[in-house]
């Protein structure tokens, strides 16, 4: 017992007086990139263990919620899209009654970006992943209020865009060299000594696609709402949906 | 030569199973320690392999054959470190329906030594990272941010010594800033620190205290801007004694690692392996007896 004691004692200053005197260095490095492609092998249980998980996701990302009459995407129309138009349509009816309830107010009006429809509905039915494409992004419905100043500064941001950018509760004809020549939220012209109460994305409202009219607003609201539930929302609550490309944002010819 | 001998047979066995990338290992040097790392960053919640027919990235990816693959390498060589540099979280539906939760547990599955944090795992905000903790089986490691007056005070280690095989890896870890990229909201009272400093003084603790005989950064910060943000390529310029910085954020993809001379004109390495789980670092470190070293002699293959 003893002995063995004696011996772990030795062994251990050894392996100490050894550490401390053997110092290493670098002598050489290797490096490179390993593709993880179809000549792997997928780890059996590693995809058992996915597999619940997956089998939840697809059941729930796949049930139809709607249905959509007509193939819609960002490119057919002009300076309004039906999808466009059905998204901006969305904000203010999803997110209109849970601002009034916070704020008691009402949105005046919606922006979005063009870029921010990420993807076309397929005619047939439409399911969670569809609304996942077409808004993969985690952003949240905001509400700016911004003066009458900050609108027509938001003209200015149109006409030198000259891109379907959603819109809805606005109005807006443009001439044939993209100048806004009449606008009117809820029927009247802007009010440049009123504010209007604009939803938007939360990542449009920091400035995101240059909208800088929206950065530094009277009142900011949030609503805590995903604008890809809202769509989900919708859908889950619509039968058919309805979209078309209307007279909200239009240029004479 | 044994050894040598021992390493082709290993290298003709893994080549049968129709592994690729691991040819070189015919030609591995015979040095007294081999440390191996292995590092993903940006995997973003990508479970599955890419479809056949996705436009970029045709079945590339997928949880289950980078396990292989680690698996293959940690028979290998027992000494492998497996680490990730942030960004776990958000990219597709698995991170919006479970919150984290798959990620964290396919990687303790996979035996991950650590990850830092990327500005993407606070998406659920700090608390919805705090929620998910308890499925992950390996440290976090973060050196600038103060999360002292948050959740996650006390889960998150700013620096870990590692043994493998007799030698001591530190590794620490440096994140991005927060604001401007993350709502406050989202990261509440996280205290973003300068990173630079921050990786001076773990450098001094890890090398000069703690006789570390690697230090590996764990990077979040991006790869290079041509603006004055901090960058990896920053970072390695502007300190010393770092030997592999990890980074993530930018979803950069280097067929090779990038070297870099520090401060003390002495090469680090720099690597990232773009996004998705669409590719697995493989840095291989070979460690001699100090005196056997000729200094200044380093020989690196990428």
């Amino acid at each position: 017992m003893n002995l063995k004691k004696l011996s772990i004692f030795f062994g251990l200053v050894f392996v100490f007086s050894a550490c401390k005197e053997n110092r290493y260095a670098t002598a050489e490095i290797l490096g490179k990139r390993i593709p993880i492609d179809k000549t792997i092998k997928a780890d059996i249980a590693i995809e058992k263990f996915i597999t619940p998980y997956k089998k939840h996701l697809n059941k729930t990302l796949d049930s139809s919620l709607v249905y959509n009459p007509k193939t819609i995407d960002k490119t057919q129309g002009k300076l309004n899209t039906a999808i466009g138009n059905l998204m901006a349509d969305i904000v203010i009816q999803q997110a209109g009654p849970v601002f009034q309830n916070r704020s008691g107010n009402r949105i005046d009006m919606v922006l979005l970006n063009h870029g921010g429809i990420r993807a076309g509905l397929d005619k047939g039915q439409l399911s969670t992943r569809d609304a996942y494409a077409l808004m993969p992004f985690e952003n949240e419905i905001v509400v700016a209020e911004l003066s009458g100043k900050k609108i027509q500064e938001m003209l200015r941001y149109l006409e030198k865009a000259k891109t379907a950018h959603p819109v809805s509760g606005i109005q807006i004809e443009m001439d044939n060299n993209y100048k806004v020549i009449k606008a009117t939220i809820n029927k009247k012209p802007i009010d440049i000594n009123k504010n209007y109460f604009v939803a938007t994305s939360d990542y449009l409202q920091q400035g995101g696609d240059n909208m800088s009219f929206f950065i530094d607003p009277v009142n900011l609201y949030q609503t805590n709402y995903k604008l890809r539930n809202a769509i989900i929302d919708y859908f889950k609550t619509t039968d058919t949906i309805k979209s078309h490309i209307d007279q909200r944002f239009i240029k004479k010819p | 030569m044994k050894r040598r001998n021992f390493i082709q047979q290993t290298s003709a066995a893994t080549a049968f199973v129709g592994l690729g990338g691991l040819s070189s290992l015919s030609i591995q040097p015979d040095y007294k320690k081999h440390i191996t790392i292995l590092h993903t960053n940006d995997v973003h919640s990508h479970i599955e392999a890419f479809s056949n027919n996705h436009a970029r990235n045709p079945n590339m990816g997928g949880v289950a054959r980078r396990a292989t693959l680690i698996e293959q390498i940690r028979k290998e060589n027992p000494n492998t470190l497996l680490l990730d540099a942030g960004d776990i979280f958000q990219g597709t539906p698995y991170f919006n329906f479970y919150g984290g939760e798959l990620e964290f547990k396919l990687m303790s599955k996979m035996k991950y030594d650590a990850s830092t944090l990327g500005n993407h795992d606070f998406d659920n905000g700090i608390d919805g990272l705090y929620a998910q903790l308890e499925h992950a089986d390996f440290e976090f490691i973060i050196s600038n941010y103060d999360f002292s007056n948050t959740v996650m005070d006390g889960h998150t280690k700013p620096y870990k010594i590692f043994h493998k095989n007799g030698m001591k890896i530190g590794v620490f870890g440096v994140g991005i800033e927060l604001d401007g990229l993350v709502t406050k909201k989202l990261y509440k009272e996280t205290e973003y620190l300068n990173p630079v400093e921050i990786a001076t003084d773990m450098v001094d603790k890890l090398k000069n205290k703690e006789n570390c005989d690697l230090v590996i950064c764990l990077s979040h910060l991006g790869y290079d801007y041509n603006h004055g943000k901090i960058s990896d390529r920053k970072l390695a310029k502007q300190t010393k004694d770092i030997d592999l910085i990890i980074g993530g954020h930018t979803h950069t993809f280097l067929d090779k690692p990038t070297v870099e001379t520090n401060k003390s004109g002495n090469k680090v390495l720099i690597n990232q392996v773009g996004c998705y789980g669409l590719y697995l670092g493989r840095i291989d470190f070979y460690l001699d007896n100090e005196k056997d070293v000729e200094s200044g002699n380093l020989k690196i293959e990428v």
